[in-house]
């Protein structure tokens, strides 16, 4: 028996099979939501090449929605973008029926394969309807309050600000040191298995990530098609 | 191992930092700070040193400092050493610098709120290399607080000789050369390298903490003093990927072919396993050794080592505290490559 435990960790080409798995499941689970999209990730600008299918998957305008009266927000369909983010100008403003109550933030999602740890990280950024961009303290206020919850009582999750890896520009990231651990659990305890098909490793991922900043995903997407 | 290792935390940048003419509010504004920056140190970590040359003439408010080189607002988080390399082609000696005390540019910039972020920004590369040597991040989450925080001033401090003492603690490996020393890699023994005095841990997982920024150049200069300026980070590609390193049969892998193994959309072709044949051999039709992208300029350290070097003796040697080794390349892309 040569094979050693898997470590919780996937390759660069497995990253991106389960990335492409991940967003068919979702596109067929999820309707409410806008799908996820594949955004190659071209190293050097100038020369771009099909030979490795390097990239990320992206989930922009994403609306989530906190009243000021504190409730528990729900998450609404995102639009397709009014608003154009280099300008840092809004050209609409909210797009919910006149509730005074309410301020809806934009999201951007962005999950990104880490060759150094060998997991996939999720890099996120919010900003308000007028496209002021949110700092991190904003950010964790306006999670919708079960997703706070998490966060706080979590030892696995923390969000810092760190540099995109691609694009110069600060994000937010939730920290990927110990993902290895807990999907190796994960797969241990639910799955009852050793090592899992690896495709399945995004939306297993997900689960556990997505209510961290308050996108669930639906039971469905988590059985075998 | 020790002398090489003293030269990298000698090494050091003459800067000339210069207030923001939008912050002098004195007449005549204040003469220009000469630091002496450590190579392998950060910016931020001079505001004690440069401070007192500017205090008395700032405007009122909260300080928030940042770097610029020309209009580029600098990432505190590369090493000085690093940003020296990469953006003064020609070297520039003092190195002219422009300090900023308001107007953090935050839509470019993740914050830096003093010396405490540089230190968490240098633990978790301490940690990343870590995983990438060892395969989990147990060396570094086992030290001490204590520990940790001698092993930062001696960064801050650039005092080899402490950071020895604190840095005993990490296994951090150096990286086995079957070409020199004819060992395996599969053998999990720990074994000490041939010549070196100091203990030594074969690394676990065989790959090496490897950061390179990339200027693709698309003109053609004769001197680095022509070299355009670099006016905006986008125009760097940042490479943050753990160098796999093959070990082939009586070959020896060199920087040259670490490069093309970490910028394989650049140099086309993969390797192919078994190491058969010349890395410039074309493995698919279409294109010839010509089209290869040229190496213009490579620097690690402030210096330009031979492209045949071996990798390990590159990556011992020459690397960061953190043990990632930083690697600065201009590279020419030819235009007319088809696809």
């Amino acid at each position: 028996m040569n094979e050693s435990a898997w470590d919780g960790t996937l390759s660069a080409s497995e990253f991106s099979a389960s990335a492409q798995a991940f967003a068919e499941k979702w596109k067929l689970n999820n309707p409410a939501y806008p799908p996820w999209t594949w955004v190659k990730s071209l190293e050097v600008p100038i020369f771009a090449t099909n030979q490795v299918e390097e990239g990320y998957l992206s989930l922009e305008n994403v609306c989530i929605v906190k009243s000021n009266d504190d409730e528990v927000a729900s998450c609404v369909e995102g639009e397709a973008s009014l608003y154009d983010k280099e300008d840092e100008e809004s050209t609409d403003s909210a797009t919910l029926s006149g509730n005074d109550n309410v301020q809806p933030y934009y999201f951007d999602f962005h999950i990104i394969y880490s060759a150094s740890f060998r997991v996939p990280v999720l890099y996120f950024r919010a900003y308000c309807s007028d496209g002021r961009s949110l700092g991190l303290n904003e950010i964790e206020s306006v999670l919708p309050a079960n997703s706070a919850k998490v966060l706080l009582e979590s030892k696995w999750t923390f969000i810092t600000q760190e540099e995109h890896p691609y694009l110069n520009r600060p994000w937010c990231k939730l920290h990927p040191c110990g993902s290895s651990d807990w999907m190796k659990l994960l797969f241990q305890a639910v799955e009852k298995v050793d090592r899992p098909a690896m495709e399945l490793y995004l939306v297993s991922w997900f689960s556990v990530v997505g209510p961290v900043i308050g996108l669930g995903i639906p039971i469905q997407m988590l059985k075998e098609p | 191992m020790k002398e090489a290792q003293e030269f990298v935390w000698m090494g050091a940048i003459p800067l000339q930092i210069h207030l923001h003419e939008s912050e002098v509010t004195t007449v005549p504004p204040p003469p220009p700070a000469l630091i002496l920056a450590p190579r392998i140190g950060y910016l931020p970590l001079l505001l004690p040193l440069i401070k007192p040359y500017f205090s008395s003439t700032l405007p009122p408010g909260v300080d928030t400092v940042w770097f610029e080189y020309k209009g580029l607002p600098l990432k505190w988080y590369i090493p000085t050493g690093v940003l020296f390399d990469l953006l003064c082609a020609e070297p520039e000696r003092p190195w002219n610098l422009t300090i900023h005390f308001r107007g953090y540019p935050s839509h470019l910039l993740i914050p830096c709120e003093g010396e405490d972020s540089v230190k968490w920004n240098f633990i978790n590369s301490l940690k990343e290399a870590d995983y990438i040597i060892n395969g989990n991040c147990k060396n570094v989450m086992h030290m001490s607080q204590s520990d940790q925080l001698e092993l930062w001033n001696s960064v801050v401090n650039a005092n080899l000789e402490a950071f020895i003492r604190s840095s005993s603690k990490l296994k951090s490996g150096t990286i086995e050369d079957d070409y020199a020393s004819k060992s395996s890699l599969s053998s999990q023994k720990s074994q000490k390298m041939i010549g070196e005095a100091d203990t030594s841990v074969q690394t676990k997982t065989g790959k090496v903490p490897v950061r390179l920024y990339v200027w693709n150049v698309s003109e053609d200069f004769g001197d680095m003093e022509d070299a355009p300026p670099i006016d905006s980070w986008d125009r760097i590609s940042y490479v943050n990927r753990p160098l796999e390193i093959h070990r082939e049969e009586g070959k020896c892998f060199t920087l040259h072919d670490a490069i093309k193994t970490l910028l394989p959309e650049l140099f086309g072709k993969k390797r192919k396993p078994k190491g058969e044949g010349n890395i410039s051999q074309p493995l698919e039709t279409g294109s010839t050794a010509d089209d290869d992208p040229e190496i213009k300029l490579l620097r690690i350290q402030g210096i330009e080592p031979k492209l045949e070097t071996p990798i390990s003796w590159v990556a011992n040697h020459l690397r960061h505290p953190e043990n990632f080794l930083h690697v600065c390349v201009y590279i020419k892309v030819p235009s007319a490559k088809s696809l």
